[in-house]
């Protein structure tokens, strides 16, 4: 050994080498993470359904399909909507200020686009079950006599009215979540495609 | 030197086979499809072909529509209006609404799945398949293949290329060999309309067994790159750390 | 505090580190034959995340598996890659360790004392062609069908117990969904569990004994006075960095056929195996992929069916030896000498036939036996000629060997 090690060149070698090795191990790995993104066959199984309203009557609720959940259109009566009106103080967020459980256009009073037309995910806010309909009104419901119709998940007894809107004082935080959804046509609606993205 | 050339060595035998290392008992003389990827003006005329005249018997079950249109610049609407047939939906698979036992039962044997026959088979097969039809009264198509003899499909793109017959002579050995093709009666197409037509369908056929193969090359080419920069470093680190032993 | 003392009150951290690494002498004149040990570390590294994350995707059923590949292959992201780094990947493994043992072939690495480390290797490298068998009947392909029903169907050639044996390694009369079901389990938890516990222990017994290198000189007899070998150096940073070296041009050669031939013509990708596994149409040639038909092609060389219980049985005999013998050669090799540099002209020669007939062996074994594609014999013929030589450079080593004219071995290296 009669050189001298010039241990800057050999610092400056091994810092720049190892850079480039992890960049280079780096750039390996990430195909590999990503891998496990949603394929698309998940993306395609994920795609919009079309459902069609012309055979829904007033006071009757259409169960589909969307991203493996279901997805609820009722079509609400002239009395369930002014029955709802009067519910504000019961409510944990009667104007649906929190705005990730609606999109822009479904933020209103009956959180739809048409308002005899609800349609909403049918998953429990809390921790992820099926509400059960719950349109009986009054005692015979089991949910009080002042009971006007919404929906009662039996999982841990939260309570949603006709707009999916939470009561208060219930296991649930937030009102049921409203899908980006569109109309195609008068009786046809996407759901999935939400309304800018269908005109733009 | 020596030691490279060792280390090479399986590596060179490996590569040192004939390219025709296919278990197609093909002695035949496959014509070449000259393919060509990036041509992608080719790529739709082939695509257009196949959705049209293939996809009613075949099925292309490992493909989807929308993947296709995005690799080959096809537009949504020229898409969902003129090449989805089976579906509404631009995300789902190629597939064909023809059960195998109706198949069977009109065919003989089920239309095989297309997706993967430019690597099963070889590009240079597809294209030389689809122009060897020719006229055969005693099969039950009426139609033979210089190929693929007794096939059970049709010339399906007789309209293109007309009617030919396929003239054959005994050689020394007593092998039918094919001498040549005689036109009966013209198609739309010139022979060489026709040809260039296949050959963009071989061509979509190769893109539609390896979609991948587009982006493989580019990503490749930096790939290499960038590794010849990191050998290079590697090798500056390891003999600067080196010069210490003797 | 630091976080290192705080882990060696608990964990041998830094004695294992020293011990294996900062402070482990390795002769200083490795060559490029010394690379392919860690190279095929890397590998197996590799094999096992690529396939890791394919395991997300597949599906081990006669039904689903082929489409379950195209899947891979089309909609998920990056699945191509994945896909192709496997099936190069395993190519490559075979690679590197063929060139690993014709390493140790040539400097006398499976010579006392490391008999054992040669022994765990062998064991390996059949834990490695059972894995790639199993491996291959996956994609469940017309080659991965008739391939692993051929070869099934083998050891239904030993005389009693042969039939019941293979239905009980089918799960079933043929091939099928309980074969492909139980293949998947071994390859991918069996097997690698099995070779991972194997190259560790070959580990910790190369660092018992040291590494030989090519001048197969011992190099513990020479110390300094501070008990370290005079022609050692630390791994630690020297062949860390040398191998990184030797990580680079393999990654880039490997890399470059995963990105550009991933088939290589049908070397690393049958075409055959597109088309998906059809239990009515036998593909004209069945050939395993090129790491297994050498032995392939001794299977079929032996075709002498006057021989007690035909040709088929042995023929299975002939290829279970053909592998047995490598495990015999510590013993077999009786020269004075351990490396080639100081061996005699015999076993110069032998090395040099058998390694040429080892290829040519692999090569007739992707070809029909009855045609002609070397000069003027049949395939067969020189499939015969070369499982002769074969079995004679094992059985004839004893003599060879003793009567080889060596020089002297060196006292110090280079």
């Amino acid at each position: 050994m009669t050189e001298e090690v010039n241990s800057g060149r050999r610092r400056l070698l091994t810092t720049v080498t190892t850079g480039v090795g992890l960049a280079g191990a780096v750039a390996l790995a990430v195909p590999l993470v990503a891998s496990m993104k949603p394929s698309a066959r998940a993306l395609a199984a994920g795609a919009p359904v079309e459902v069609e309203i012309d055979d829904l009557a007033p006071g009757q609720m259409k169960v589909v399909e969307w991203r493996g959940k279901p997805v609820w259109i009722l079509r609400r009566t002239e009395e369930m909507l002014a029955e709802m009106a009067s519910l504000t103080g019961e409510l944990s967020d009667p104007d649906s200020q929190v705005v990730e459980q609606q999109p822009a256009y479904a933020q209103n009073e009956h959180r739809s686009i048409r308002p005899d037309v609800l349609v909403v995910l049918g998953v429990c806010t809390h921790l992820g079950c099926a509400p059960s309909k719950a349109f009986e009104k009054g005692g015979a419901s089991g949910l009080g006599s002042d009971w006007v119709g919404g929906f009662f998940c039996p999982c841990h007894g939260s309570k949603f009215d006709l707009s999916g809107r939470v009561y208060k004082n219930v296991p649930a935080p937030t009102n049921l979540v409203i899908p980006p959804h569109s109309y195609v046509s008068e009786n046809r609606i996407v759901i999935g495609v939400g309304e800018t993205e269908a005109t733009a | 030197m020596k030691s490279i050339m060792t280390r090479l060595l399986p590596v060179l035998c490996m590569l040192w086979t004939p390219a025709g290392l296919t278990a197609g008992g093909g002695n035949e003389h496959l014509d070449s499809a000259y393919i060509n990827l990036s041509d992608k003006v080719s790529l739709r005329n082939g695509a257009h072909t196949f959705v049209n005249y293939c996809l009613s018997c075949h099925e292309a079950s490992f493909m989807r529509y929308e993947r296709m249109a995005q690799d080959l610049g096809i537009d949504k609407d020229t898409l969902e209006q003129s090449m989805m047939f089976a579906t509404e939906k631009p995300g789902e698979l190629m597939t064909v609404n023809m059960s195998d036992q109706n198949a069977k039962s009109w065919f003989g044997v089920v239309p095989p799945d297309l997706s993967l026959t430019a690597r099963s088979r070889g590009p240079d097969w597809i294209y030389t398949y689809l122009r060897g039809f020719y006229r055969d009264e005693s099969a039950s198509t009426g139609w033979n293949n210089t190929l693929y003899p007794n096939v059970a499909m049709p010339h399906v793109l007789y309209e293109w290329e007309g009617m030919k017959k396929a003239n054959y002579q005994t050689s020394a050995n007593d092998a039918k060999v094919l001498a040549g093709f005689e036109q009966l009666s013209p198609g739309a197409m010139s022979t060489q309309e026709y040809d260039s037509a296949i050959r963009d369908l071989t061509n979509f056929m190769v893109y539609l067994a390896e979609p991948a193969k587009l982006v493989r090359y580019r990503i490749g080419f930096w790939v290499m790159v960038f590794m010849l920069v990191f050998v290079g470093l590697s090798y500056l680190l390891k003999k600067e750390y080196w010069r210490d032993v003797h | 505090m630091s976080l290192i003392n705080w882990i060696d009150d608990r964990f041998p951290l830094s004695k294992v580190w020293n011990e294996h690494m900062a402070q482990y002498y390795v002769p200083k004149n490795f060559n490029v034959w010394y690379y392919f040990g860690a190279l095929s570390l890397v590998v197996l590294v590799l094999q096992i995340v690529t396939g890791i994350i394919l395991t997300m995707h597949y599906k081990p059923d006669v039904d689903l598996a082929f489409a379950s590949v195209e899947y891979i292959m089309r909609d998920v992201p990056a699945g191509w890659f994945v896909r192709y780094l496997h099936g190069v990947g395993a190519s490559m493994f075979f690679l590197v360790v063929y060139l690993h043992m014709f390493r140790a072939m040539l400097y006398g690495s499976h010579r006392k004392p490391r008999e054992l480390i040669w022994l765990l290797g062998m064991v390996i490298y059949v834990a490695l062609m059972a894995e790639a068998f199993f491996g291959y009947l996956l994609p469940w392909g017309n080659m991965s069908y008739w391939g692993a029903q051929v070869i099934i169907s083998l050891f239904g050639a030993i005389p009693l117990i042969g039939e019941p044996l293979a239905e009980w390694i089918r799960g079933d009369f043929v091939v099928s969904d309980a074969t492909l079901n139980r293949f998947f389990a071994f390859h991918v938890i069996l097997l690698p569990l099995l070779l991972a516990l194997l190259v560790y222990l070959k580990i910790v017994a190369l660092h018992k004994v040291g590494s030989n290198n090519p001048d197969g000189v011992e190099i513990k007899k020479n110390k300094d006075k501070d008990g370290n070998p005079v022609d050692g150096i630390p791994f630690h940073p020297y062949y860390t960095v040398k191998d990184t070296f030797g990580v680079a041009v393999f990654m880039t050669i490997f890399l470059g056929i995963v990105f550009f031939v991933p088939e290589l013509g049908g070397w690393f990708l049958e075409k055959d195996n597109f088309a998906p596994a059809d239990i009515l149409q036998t593909p004209p040639d069945i050939v395993p992929l090129w790491y297994l038909t050498p032995y392939y092609s001794i299977l079929r060389a032996v075709t002498f069916e006057w021989l007690p219980g035909g040709a088929k049985l042995w023929g299975v005999i002939a290829m279970g030896g053909a592998i047995v013998m490598f495990f015999f050669l510590p013993w077999l090799d009786r020269a004075k000498v351990r490396s080639i540099r100081y061996r005699g002209w015999m076993y110069k020669t032998a090395l040099t036939v058998f390694a040429v007939t080892f290829v040519m062996l692999g090569y007739l074994g992707t070809k029909n036996p009855g045609h002609i594609d070397l000069f003027l014999f049949k395939n067969v013929i020189w499939a015969q000629i070369g499982m002769v030589v074969y079995f004679a450079f094992f059985l004839l080593m004893p003599i060879y060997t003793r009567l080889d004219p060596t020089k002297a071995e060196p006292d110090r290296v280079g």
